[in-house]
């Protein structure tokens, strides 16, 4: 084996800016990707819970199809076959941002969505019954009670699947490659070809992402002890 | 005029018929005791009266309007029936006095000012004040069912329900549970209640109705109930009860 190691070469100079610009892109379309599907998420739980039919059906066909289908092949929908449905004004639009960008984003969003869903209305179901009806009781809506009483307490139960669900969804970006978002994972591959030291550059990545996932699950763990300090039953 | 009025109320879980034929008239300002055995349909009545369950058949009238009639707003109708239930459901992750101000800011539109002073008061009035910044958790079992009656209150309700409010007590807590329900009967609260506090009957309740399998059996005057009960079941109750 003559293999020379050069972490010099991946960490320094062009090859170095690529690492940088990669990391940039791969937190903006997790960070972007996180906060829509926390947002979707939410809703398509509530709309499962909300005992209207044609919501609860939505939410059941949002929630199975989503989470069965390759993510993958959900990038390569977005990317390649949105064109056919999207209507022109909106097209147009997001050709002249960044479509790859945007349709990661769309595909990493509506994927995870479905998952933390699900982990949102378990959450909910943990909650007893009484908290509902002694909210509607007072004379809150339907939607004020979720927001107000039963999210609160639902979202620090859920706190740990749903970290999971956030550093899946931040890994998981790296597949957005495939489609040209010049994320991490496509710079490595990028320094890879340019230099030949696969090994470094993915090495470096791996680090990265680690850092990343670490990153996240202390932030949100710290938030979370925050908020617990006060949560007592 | 009955203030609330229900009349040929059926209500069926499935197969049981839970309620048979209920009629029923409160005064404004009246305090009326409902008692009866478990699962006779006391706590699914009042219930009915906020729509926490929905009837089968019959009508209730408040003020004279049916709660079903279409343009009546649900919310708004349970803004002005407050109620009370056995095991408090306090909201755990909210201080006593954002459990209290909660619903009267986003239902009664107060401002959190108005809210809280309000909330304040009513906290002092259920001899609690001091307690307003802590959590439910903190505070024993009579202390959070006197904050489930301040928040009920809070909304400046004109009918209050009572779903076995010092059932889940400690005994030496039901008296302090009691004298707020008390103070409130003199108050001129239009009040029903679903007791086994035969004191609190004697005391302050105008009349009592007894329900045995979906069905009120007796009613009457407290002194009529207590001493010259006329069904044979209701006499077997109060033997074992008092």
């Amino acid at each position: 084996m003559n293999y020379q190691f050069n972490w010099k070469l991946v960490l320094s100079g062009q090859y170095g800016h690529w690492i940088i610009q990669g990391l940039i892109v791969t937190l903006k379309i997790s960070f972007i990707s996180i906060i829509f599907s926390l947002i979707i998420g939410t809703i398509i739980a509530v709309f499962r819970l909300s005992k209207i039919k044609p919501l609860e059906w939505f939410s059941l066909a949002y929630t199975e199809f989503f989470r069965n289908t390759p993510l993958l092949v959900q990038i390569f929908f977005w990317y390649f076959g949105s064109d056919a449905i999207l209507p022109k004004p909106i097209k147009e639009w997001l050709y002249k941002q960044n479509f790859e960008f945007a349709a990661g984003v769309i595909a990493l969003t509506v994927y995870t969505s479905a998952f933390i869903a699900e982990e949102i209305r378990s959450g909910i179901n943990s909650i007893p019954k009484t908290q509902l009806e002694a909210s509607r009781a007072c004379g809150l809506s339907f939607i004020q009670s979720m927001r107000y009483v039963i999210l609160p307490q639902a979202f620090r139960i859920i706190i740990p699947p749903l970290i999971s669900q956030f550093l899946n969804l931040t890994k998981n970006s790296s597949l957005v490659m495939t489609i040209g978002v010049m994320e991490l994972t496509y710079m490595a591959r990028q320094i890879e070809s340019y230099t030949f030291h696969g090994f470094e550059a993915f090495t470096v990545v791996t680090l990265i992402y680690i850092a990343i996932s670490l990153s996240i699950s202390l932030l949100i763990n710290l938030y979370n002890k925050y908020f617990l300090r006060n949560l007592k039953y | 005029m009955a203030y609330l009025e229900l009349k040929n109320v059926h209500k069926w879980f499935g197969n049981f018929h839970v309620l048979k034929n209920i009629n029923e008239q409160v005064d404004k300002g009246e305090v009326l005791v409902i008692c009866g055995p478990s699962g006779s349909g006391k706590s699914t009545l009042i219930r009915c009266i906020n729509r926490l369950e929905e009837i089968d058949k019959g009508e209730i009238l408040f003020k004279n309007k049916s709660i079903h009639a279409k343009d009546v707003n649900i919310n708004q109708l349970r803004a002005d029936i407050g109620i009370v239930f056995q095991q408090f459901n306090l909201y755990p992750h909210l201080t006593v006095l954002q459990n209290i101000t909660l619903a009267p800011i986003k239902v009664r539109k107060m401002s959190k000012d108005e809210a809280e002073t309000i909330a304040l008061k009513l906290l002092e009035r259920v001899g609690i004040k001091e307690q307003a910044h802590k959590y439910p958790a903190e505070l024993s079992g009579g202390q959070q069912q006197r904050v489930a009656i301040a928040r009920a209150l809070a909304m400046k309700p004109k009918v209050m329900l009572f779903d076995e409010p010092t059932s889940a007590l400690d005994p030496e807590m039901i008296n302090e549970v009691l004298n707020v329900m008390k103070d409130l009967a003199k108050d001129g609260m239009t009040m029903l209640c679903v007791t086994h506090e035969m004191g609190f009957a004697k005391e302050v309740a105008d009349r009592v109705i007894f329900m045995d399998q979906g069905e009120i059996i007796e009613r009457g005057t407290p002194e009529h109930f207590f001493t010259n009960p006329t069904h044979e079941r209701t006499k077997a109750f109060l033997k074992e009860i008092l």
